[in-house]
């Protein structure tokens, strides 16, 4: 008579014991959900920056300090990306300019973290913190590390052009970029328009049509037909408030709306921003504007007529 | 040397049976999945991203083959006592060490022999992928010959990192040897602050010790070129000789070193 056999008793079959694993997990995942449910998701902790030296963690990152850069320029994405669409709580970005301080400590060549960063630090609230200051500061940055890099100083211009005002600034950082070797030609136009014609919405075309034509970035390409388009319902928004106005000239009254407007055959329909959200008007102020709801809002505040005239103590620096 | 090549081989051998290759399959999945999700999260640095990625996991999946089969060449014949029937053969000590650290060089030689040909498949297909008008942006192609440069010291790196494992290894437990030996790599990332360290107090007896200990330990941040090849700065071959050339002199220290102590030890 053969022994029984004893192995199964020792050993439960494999198979058995995967299907145990899978119905523990499938368990496991099931009250997870049911927990997420019941329960309400945290409010978003604050940025943390565990480390806030980026020197420190030059140390501490040994060998692998570009990797840890990485981790740090795709930190600031999040924060910034996620700040400007969280909805329901103030917009703070308040380590953005920290954790990108950390990424090029740690990467001093990291050509986009200046550049990226500068126009994330440069947005005013609530699209971003609103602090040429830090951008410029980032961008100084980039240049102490790389001192001929002409893509910062015409950055730096862009800073005091669009979000400073600062056309004389502007104009000689274009020119010194310009004075770098491999420079594109048309630095040297930028700095002498902007030097003419600063803060005027037809020298702001050149420069955002320079940097769409001329950047080999993907992101910054499409930022810059961005700010064309926004230039272009500016245009629009232009034309459609000389309308009103005839309108109100006319003896129009108030409250005033598109439909009195298309029946007095002004308008043809209601007027829409250059990707086709519809104008708002103001019922009592004859205003035309953006709406909130529009992609291309806000809108870039131009200077009035006086502080876009010339600008003089720039020229031959 | 065919006494040597055959302990070798036999290091190896036992690499393979410990499935110490199967940190292969790591890095591949690391590299495949970080290509495709870093393309959502690093707005265009897609590139330079995965070249900092893989050159770095090169060096520390090496770097942990080096310590953790490092550490136990020698003890593991002493604790299995197996070393009393290899002395018994016709092979020196001399041979033993030899041996045993070129099979562990031979083993993360193949390692990183693959993972560099992963790695290059991976940069090949985002190449193919990536179109013309992106790839202006890129500060050095995706197929960069450079970056077996940093490659090839990440190797020499790693070949000291071995020497000093097996150097612990002659006269220490393992966990001894790997604490001493992440030891050695941290302080070999100092080794600048060290130098510096100098300028910074007045007495004449820490500075000396700190000098020597600046020549002692070995000086790893020479071997680190990865961020150069990745932003495609130069890389000068007088450096990289320069390089090399101590981490010969280095190992070849080290394992004198562990040569001399191991033909000390007493198996009676």
């Amino acid at each position: 008579m053969a022994p029984p056999d004893t192995r199964q008793a020792v050993h439960p079959p494999s198979a058995r014991l995967a299907a145990l694993v899978v119905v523990l997990l499938a368990g496991s995942v099931g009250l997870q959900v049911v927990r997420d449910r019941t329960r309400p998701p945290e409010a978003v902790r604050d940025a943390v920056l565990y480390v806030p030296s980026g020197a420190v963690l030059q140390r501490l990152a040994l060998s692998y300090d570009a990797v840890l850069a990485d981790v740090y320029w795709i930190r600031a994405l999040l924060h910034f990306g996620g700040t400007r669409l969280a909805e329901g709580r103030p917009k703070k970005y308040e380590v953005l300019y920290p954790l990108l301080s950390i990424a090029t400590t740690l990467d001093p060549h990291f050509n986009i973290a200046y550049r990226f960063g500068a126009f994330f630090l440069s947005e005013p609230p609530p699209g971003g913190p609103g602090r040429p200051d830090q951008a410029i500061a980032l961008l100084e940055r980039g240049l102490a590390a790389r001192p001929g890099k002409w893509q910062y100083m015409q950055d730096i211009g862009f800073v005091h052009y669009w979000w400073r005002r600062d056309y004389a600034e502007a104009a000689r950082w274009f020119k010194r970029a310009a004075d770098q070797p491999g420079a594109p030609w048309w630095l040297r136009s930028l700095a002498a328009n902007t030097l003419a014609e600063g803060g005027d919405r037809r020298a702001s075309r050149a420069l955002w049509t320079a940097l769409a034509e001329t950047s080999d970035n993907d992101w910054l390409r499409r930022e810059a037909a961005r700010r064309l388009t926004q230039l272009d319902t500016l245009d629009v928004i232009d034309q459609v408030q000389a309308i009103v106005q005839r309108h109100i000239a006319r003896g129009g009254d108030a409250p005033y709306t598109w439909e009195a407007l298309v029946r007095a055959g002004l308008l043809r329909g209601v007027p829409t921003d250059a990707i086709g959200t519809p104008l708002e008007l103001g019922p009592y102020t004859g205003r035309v504007a953006l709406p909130g709801t529009s992609p291309l809002w806000p809108l870039p505040s131009e200077p009035p007529p006086s502080q876009a005239a010339p600008l003089s103590g720039a020229q031959g620096q | 040397m065919r006494v040597v090549w055959r302990v070798a081989v036999s290091v190896f051998r036992e690499s393979v049976r410990d499935k110490v290759l199967y940190n292969l399959v790591f890095f591949a999945i690391l590299l495949i999945a970080a290509s495709a999700l870093i393309g959502q999260l690093s707005a265009g640095q897609e590139l330079k991203i995965i070249k900092d990625l893989g050159l770095a996991a090169m060096s520390i999946f090496g770097l942990f083959i080096a310590v953790f089969i490092g550490i136990g060449l020698v003890f593991k014949e002493v604790e299995r006592r197996s070393i009393y029937s290899l002395l018994a053969k016709p092979i020196t000590r001399t041979q033993f060490i030899l041996g045993k650290y070129a099979g562990l060089v031979l083993t993360l030689a193949v390692n990183l022999g693959i993972m560099v040909a992963a790695f290059y498949a991976v940069l090949a297909w985002l190449d193919a992928t990536t179109p013309a008008v992106l790839k202006r942006a890129w500060e050095a192609p995706a197929l960069d010959p450079a970056m077996l440069t940093a490659v090839a010291l990440v190797f020499v790196q790693l070949m000291v990192i071995t020497a000093v494992a097996l150097l612990f290894s002659t006269f220490s437990s393992p966990l001894l040897s790997a604490a001493l030996t992440f030891g050695v790599f941290l302080a070999g990332h100092f080794s600048a602050d060290l130098r510096d360290l100098e300028q910074a107090v007045q007495s004449p007896v820490i500075t000396g010790v700190t000098r020597a200990l600046y020549y002692l330990l070995p000086n790893l941040a020479a071997f680190d070129v990865k961020a150069r090849v990745v932003h495609g700065d130069p890389v000068l071959w007088t450096d990289v000789g320069l390089a090399v050339g101590y981490g010969v002199l280095y190992i070849g220290a080290l394992l004198t070193a562990a040569v001399w102590i191991f033909s000390r030890r007493d198996f009676k």
